[in-house]
């Protein structure tokens, strides 16, 4: 009796969505709904989260006041995205406190993107515009998403990686007008960040696990190489267009697609990332497991002042 | 008459007090950036970082005015050496713990809060102007960092232990934020600058407030006192800090960022 309700609410749900109604938070879904979004939403927290590190890396290296300003903002804005997002996962009964565990404990993961170091000044500008630009390709789709939560997260979330995404591209562009050593540092950074930059959009389809059931629900709405394809397309007239190349000999236009061939990419070190075997996951995850040890006797004093003081807030 | 007592000279170097102050306390916050003790810490602490850097950047845009020598803002930020830096003492030294970089702040930014406070009357409009808009700023800044050593000071016996530590190492340099040299007299003569005791003053009766709400003893009135800051003589702290900030425009001379 109890699994026909289920079906025929499964059937329901199925419905609401093909229909394109958008979920709320107090409206009935499958439990892998909820856990599939739980999932992919506290992944993105953490990823906002450990984001901080390799840009926050170069803020007191910053080369100019401005410079400094501006990518305290960007950074300052990964951190609110982080809240914002934990706050929306928090809307399907998910606790803060458990999904920081979770990642402290490695069972959650987080964008492998983060696990490649920051060497230089050129890094900022090329994960301002390919590690974000890609972010804002699978954010825009996400913004779309049958979720209303997160879709709506996502929709203010990608006004300001807009700005990230042109800060990056700035930061670039100025490098390339200047000196050989300038404009030698920029290339090298697009040279290390074009590749990974590529694999944010998670595996090709045919070996996605998720991807059928995601898409199925809109919870995503295209799929990873589609997405991939359109970054691509979007991103190598603008790398023309200031002088830059891309590490890859077979990137070219096919004018019978429409859209650019490009070269394969290098799974094993994606998996490798992704599992732990990346550059920097052991200093990422020993950075975060680092502060949230240091600032336990900061949480627990807050806590302590608070009781004792009830009448606060 | 030396180019060292002109009027014009008293004010550049004012200014670059204030705005090295900024900068370096700024700096020192973003260290911070990615390991704070919680997330809405990191966003405090980087917001508090953002409006030092933009105070920094309006006055050392105008020293660089006042000065007319043709040296920009970054050009005063990133090509002076540490004894051409003027910032106060208090705000080079390293983090250490979140209640010393609490603690520091909160130092840093009552004394801001008093003397912005009464520059906003400065005869200068431009640092009146500056004072006000900055007032609101630190306004911010000084509410959370006592919020912040009120929950430490009387928070757990270890936040509380550490805070005292944090007053008792941090204390020696807060009587070099209110020295006053020939520079802030003749700034004063001249209606730009205020009376430093008189910000002191205010300033301690605040301190003495949050310390006292905060359990935390106020050091005893003779300590040690450190000094220096007026000439440019610092702790060992800010020649470090400054190779790290200004490692790029010095490796590629005149290159644009």
């Amino acid at each position: 009796m109890k699994n026909t309700d289920t079906a025929g609410l499964e059937k329901e749900f199925q419905d609401r969505i093909d229909r394109g109604e958008i979920i709320e938070p107090k409206d009935w879904m499958p439990e892998r709904y909820r856990k599939q979004l739980i999932r992919m939403m506290s992944q993105h927290a953490h990823s906002e989260v450990v984001g901080m590190l390799p840009e926050g890396n170069w803020i007191t290296r910053a080369p100019s006041l401005r410079r400094k300003a501006v990518l305290l903002a960007k950074v300052q804005d990964e951190a609110g995205h982080g809240l914002y997002i934990y706050s929306a996962a928090e809307t399907l009964g998910a606790d803060r406190k458990d999904l920081l565990a979770e990642f402290l404990s490695g069972r959650a993961k987080y964008s492998s993107i983060f696990n490649y170091p920051t060497l230089t000044w050129a890094d900022m500008g090329a994960i301002g515009w390919l590690v974000d630009g890609a972010a804002i390709i699978n954010q825009t789709a996400l913004a779309k998403c049958s979720y209303g939560p997160y879709a709506r997260a996502m929709i203010r979330i990608c006004k300001e990686e807009n700005f990230h995404h042109k800060q990056g591209y700035e930061i670039l562009s100025t490098l390339m007008k200047g000196s050989l050593p300038q404009r030698a540092m920029a290339q090298d950074a697009v040279n290390r960040w074009w590749w990974p930059s590529l694999m944010m959009f998670g595996p090709q389809d045919a070996n996605s696990p998720n991807s059928e059931e995601l898409l199925r629900w809109k919870v995503k709405k295209y799929s990873n190489d589609e997405l991939r394809q359109r970054f691509i397309d979007r991103t190598v007239p603008q790398a023309e267009h200031i002088g830059l190349s891309f590490p890859d000999p077979l990137l070219k236009w096919n004018e019978k697609r429409r859209h650019y061939d490009f070269g394969k990419i290098n799974w094993e070190e994606f998996f490798n990332v992704i599992n732990g075997r990346g550059p920097c996951n052991r200093e990422r995850m020993k950075a975060r497991k680092k502060a949230d040890e240091d600032g336990l006797w900061v949480r627990l004093a807050a806590e302590a002042y608070a009781a004792k003081h009830p009448n606060l807030n | 008459m030396s180019s060292k007592n002109k009027p014009g000279n008293d004010l550049f170097l004012y200014l670059l007090r204030l705005g090295d102050t900024s900068l370096v306390l700024s700096h020192r916050l973003a260290e911070w950036c990615g390991h704070g003790p919680i997330l809405e810490e990191d966003i405090a602490m980087t917001n508090i970082s953002l409006d030092l850097i933009g105070q920094a950047r309006i006055l050392l845009g105008y020293a660089s005015r006042v000065e007319g020598k043709g040296r920009s803002e970054d050009d005063l930020a990133y090509l002076r050496e540490e004894r051409a830096f003027y910032n106060v003492l208090l705000a080079e030294q390293p983090n250490g713990d979140f209640a010393c970089t609490m603690v520091r702040q909160l130092f840093i930014s009552s004394y801001q809060f008093f003397l912005f406070e009464a520059l906003q009357k400065s005869a200068d409009e431009t640092i009146a102007a500056f004072a006000a808009k900055s007032l609101k700023e630190v306004t911010y800044h000084l509410r959370h960092s006592s919020e912040w050593v009120l929950r430490l000071g009387d928070g757990t016996a270890e936040s509380r232990e550490k805070t005292v530590q944090a007053v008792n190492e941090l204390w020696m340099y807060t009587r070099d934020l209110f020295d006053m040299d020939s520079v802030d007299r003749n700034l004063l003569t001249a209606g730009i600058a205020p009376d430093m005791n008189l910000v002191k003053e205010k300033w301690e009766q605040k301190i003495t407030g949050v310390l006292k709400e905060s359990t935390i003893p106020v050091p005893p009135s003779d300590a040690w006192m450190a000094s220096g800051s007026r000439e440019g003589k610092h702790t060992e702290h800010l020649g470090y800090l400054l190779a790290e900030m200004q490692i790029l425009p010095r490796t590629y001379p005149g290159a644009s960022w």
